[in-house]
Parts: C-alpha cells; sequence; structure tokens
C-alpha cells in the first residue's frame, strides 16, 4: 500500500501539478510537500499527492557509486 | 525509460549478492533481518531475491500490511455502514476482498451496497461533492505514508464546506510494533529493513531509539531491487561489526528529519490512541484517530450503526505470519483451504499480504 511512483512534474498550478513518467501522466497535489519543486523535478506520488521529492543527484550519485563497488566483473 | 530504470540492473544486484555472500560466508548462525513494510515483501518475492542471498543471511516479513493489520470489528463497522441507505462506501481496491466476521465488502456490493474504489482519497471528497444527497465514508487504512494523504483530504472537505464526508480512520503507526516485536524473546531479529515511503513522512531519526534500546540496526531501505540487496549488504556490515546504527540507503527521497509538512497535517487531524492490531494485540499509541477538531468528519461518531459479534477464523496463522514467527507455508491453511480467490486470513488478500506474495511468486 505505500508504494510510491517515482513522476517527473511537467506544469504546476496552484497547490496542483501534472506529472508524467514513461508517457503516463497523473495529476498531483503539492499540499503535503514542504519542499519546493519545479517543473521538471521527479517527485513521489502516493494515493493522489506528492510526498516527497527524488533528489536526482543523490539519485545517479547512488548509481554511480553502486557501478563502481558492485559490478561483478569489476569486482575481481 | 529513465535513468531510475537502472535501479533494477541485475548486474548491480547480482555484485551485491556477491559482495553479501563475502561478507558473511563461514558464519554459523544466519543473521535474520525483517523487513516490516508490504511494498518490500513484493519486491523480495518479486525478483525473487531470497534465492540469490546466501544461507547465512535470512530475509522474514512482519506486520508491514496495513490491511493485514486490520482487525475484523473494523471491517464489521465498514460492512454495517455499508449496508444504510443513501451511503457510499469508498476505499482503496486492497480493502474490498478482506474477510470480516460474517461477510466482506466484496459481498456486500455484490448484494447492491454502493462501494466504490478509488485511487486517492481526493476522488472520494470529489464524489460526496457530486452526491450532496448522500453520506460518503472513505476507510482511512494504513500507515504514515497514508495518513497524510487522507487527512489531507480531510483539510480538502473542510475547505470546500462539505458535511457529507466522513473517514472510518483505522491509521497505524510503524515504530511501535518493532519495538514489541524486538522486546519478544522468541524472535531474534539482527537488523531491520526499515519501510521507504514511510520514513519519508517520519525521518530516519524516528528509528533512533530502538536503535539504541535493542542494539538492533536498521537500514532505511527504497523498494528496487539493487535498494533492497544494497540495504541488506549495510545491514550485514553493521551486524558483522556488532554496531546498532540507523542508516539512510534510500537517501534520493527520505530525510533524516522527513517531511515536517506532512507531520504537521497529520499532528493537525489525527491524535495518537491505543490501536489494535490483528495477531499483535493493542499497542500504546500506535494509532491514528481523527482528532477533536476534525470530529465532524469522523465516521465512528457521525454515523452510529450496529456492529455484529466479533468472529476471528479457526486455524488461520495470520497473527503468527504477521509477527514474522511463521512463514506462510507451515500454516495448515496455506494453499488448500486459504487461496488468493478464496481467502480465510487477510494476508492472503492484500495482494501485498506476505501470503499472497508467498503464493503468486514462490509457491
Amino acid at each position: 500500500m505505500c508504494v510510491g511512483v517515482p513522476m517527473q512534474v511537467i506544469s504546476i498550478e496552484g497547490d496542483q501539478a501534472m506529472t508524467e513518467v514513461d508517457g503516463v501522466k497523473r495529476e498531483a497535489s503539492l499540499m503535503l510537500l514542504d519542499q519546493e519543486v519545479k517543473v521538471g523535478d521527479f517527485v513521489i506520488i502516493h494515493a493522489g499527492f506528492a510526498i516527497s521529492k527524488l533528489d536526482e543527484e543523490d539519485a545517479k550519485a547512488t548509481l554511480e557509486m553502486m557501478r563502481e563497488i558492485f559490478t561483478p566483473e569489476l569486482m575481481g | 525509460m529513465n535513468y531510475l530504470d537502472s535501479f533494477r540492473d541485475k548486474e548491480l544486484v547480482q555484485g551485491l549478492a556477491r559482495r553479501i555472500a563475502d561478507l558473511t560466508s563461514g558464519r554459523s548462525k544466519p543473521l535474520v533481518f525483517m523487513e516490516v513494510c508490504g511494498t518490500h515483501t513484493m519486491a523480495i518475492y518479486q525478483f525473487g531475491l531470497r534465492s540469490l542471498l546466501p544461507p547465512e543471511v535470512k530475509l522474514i516479513s512482519g506486520p508491514g500490511c496495513p490491511v493485514c493489520v486490520t482487525p475484523n470489528g473494523y471491517l464489521d463497522r465498514a460492512i454495517a455502514m455499508s449496508r444504510l441507505p443513501d451511503l457510499i462506501v469508498t476505499t482503496f481496491g486492497d480493502m474490498l476482498r478482506v474477510p470480516g466476521s460474517s461477510s466482506s465488502l466484496m459481498e456486500e456490493r455484490a448484494m447492491g451496497a454502493d462501494i466504490r474504489i478509488v485511487y486517492s482519497p481526493l476522488d472520494a471528497v470529489q464524489i460526496a461533492a457530486r452526491n450532496p444527497g448522500k453520506r460518503v465514508v472513505f476507510l482511512g487504512v494504513g500507515f504514515e505514508t497514508t495518513a497524510p494523504t487522507i487527512a489531507g483530504s480531510i483539510l480538502a472537505a473542510k475547505a470546500q464546506g462539505l458535511a457529507n464526508y466522513f473517514v472510518l480512520a483505522s491509521h497505524k503507526t510503524m515504530p511501535q510494533p518493532m519495538a514489541i516485536l524486538s522486546a519478544d524473546p522468541d524472535l531474534a531479529v539482527d537488523g531491520y529493513i526499515c519501510p521507504a515511503h514511510v520514513s519519508a513522512i517520519i525521518g530516519a531519526d524516528a528509528y533512533k531509539p530502538l536503535c539504541e534500546e535493542y542494539k538492533v540496526p536498521c537500514v532505511v531501505t527504497g523498494f528496487e531491487p539493487t535498494d533492497v540487496m544494497q540495504g541488506v549488504e549495510m545491514l550485514v556490515r553493521q551486524a558483522m561489526a556488532g554496531e546498532s546504527r540507523v542508516e539512510i540507503q534510500y537517501s534520493r527521497v527520505v530525510r533524516w528529519e522527513g517531511n515536517a509538512k506532512a507531520q504537521a497535517v497529520l499532528a493537525d487531524v489525527f491524535t495518537p490512541f491505543d490501536a489494535p492490531w490483528r495477531g499483535i494485540g493493542v499497542l500504546p499509541g500506535s494509532g491514528l484517530r481523527i482528532a477533536d477538531a476534525y470530529r465532524a468528519f469522523d465516521a465512528e461518531l457521525a454515523i452510529p450503526v450496529e456492529v455484529e459479534e466479533l468472529k476471528e477464523h479457526t486455524g488461520c496463522l495470520c497473527g503468527e505470519i504477521l509477527k514474522g514467527k511463521v512463514a506462510p507455508f507451515d500454516c495448515p491453511l496455506f494453499a488448500g483451504k486459504c487461496t488468493p480467490e478464496s481467502p480465510v486470513g487477510a494476508c492472503m488478500v492484500s495482494s501485498e499480504g506476505t501470503c499472497a506474495a508467498a503464493y503468486k511468486y514462490a509457491r
């Protein structure tokens, strides 16, 4: 039940955002967010509400770090 | 397709599995880690992560499915309400097939009750606005991820001046059952895979008292397969070093302090109470009910109904399964008398229930 889908904000009007991922569009309320969101940001959508922003730099850094340490052929 | 799909990278998952095997090789006693979120339960089964882990690491499921921990009495009340005239019950889809003492919402709907599945509680508010002559009840079930969205719907209904929108609230909060499980001498948990989106709301700081009191490692972990494997790797490292800290694997979403706005909305609309958990019992301060200032929206107060006498299902081991003491395959009803098509216990009903996940992916 706590599934949240990362979706990209494509427009904002007041407390409502239109979000999209892989061509699927969803409206989402921003009323629960304590972080500023702008068009292009990724947010986690749960039951029609954005509940958190997704930190893209952090996501990329995590992937980079995992690739460096855990890619089987590099592990020796 | 976007870069976030890389969190499902097979090679990375295999690399992480190998690292976990290296770190734990030669251990005489396996490390036992518990996940307390139904979405983790699903991810672990769906991606077959158990089969990638060495025998030195055992993953068990805890009380992480909100539908599963909701006691029969709540369902009986919802069913009784659904039988009233001019009343619409709105709910997330998972609740529909859960058996109450003698019926289910699905059966009531087949007999003519107006029960509608919604994607968001805001949809339920809209139904109320469009049906001024009817009372609309939303079934407020869920942990801290979902509770703020339902609080948000109450605020939206208030702002619209709606007097026909009500919530039957049975929200649960997560850290309390983890403390109960940690204190249980029959259950030796070496670390917790802490929930992803519950923690986005409550913050990773919420697990610090648990770590300190029970000396148990806690890692807030995302839902993708690389997330789960990395979370396990972090738990293994802590456990092997005899450490017990809170760490955040899911740092792209979860912050130490959590979401202050959502926490404020929760504190405004709800108030903690001693909630009953199926299989576990009443836990002090482990639930959220509607605060006095919003009592006009409380379905339990506003819509009195006669609720049938409580009956529990005999032979069902859901309670023990929710505590991680028994695996689905050990239940005598599993896959025989109890299947997803004809469930006896809640763990088989919800798509996130431990038994439903085991039935679908591991049988």
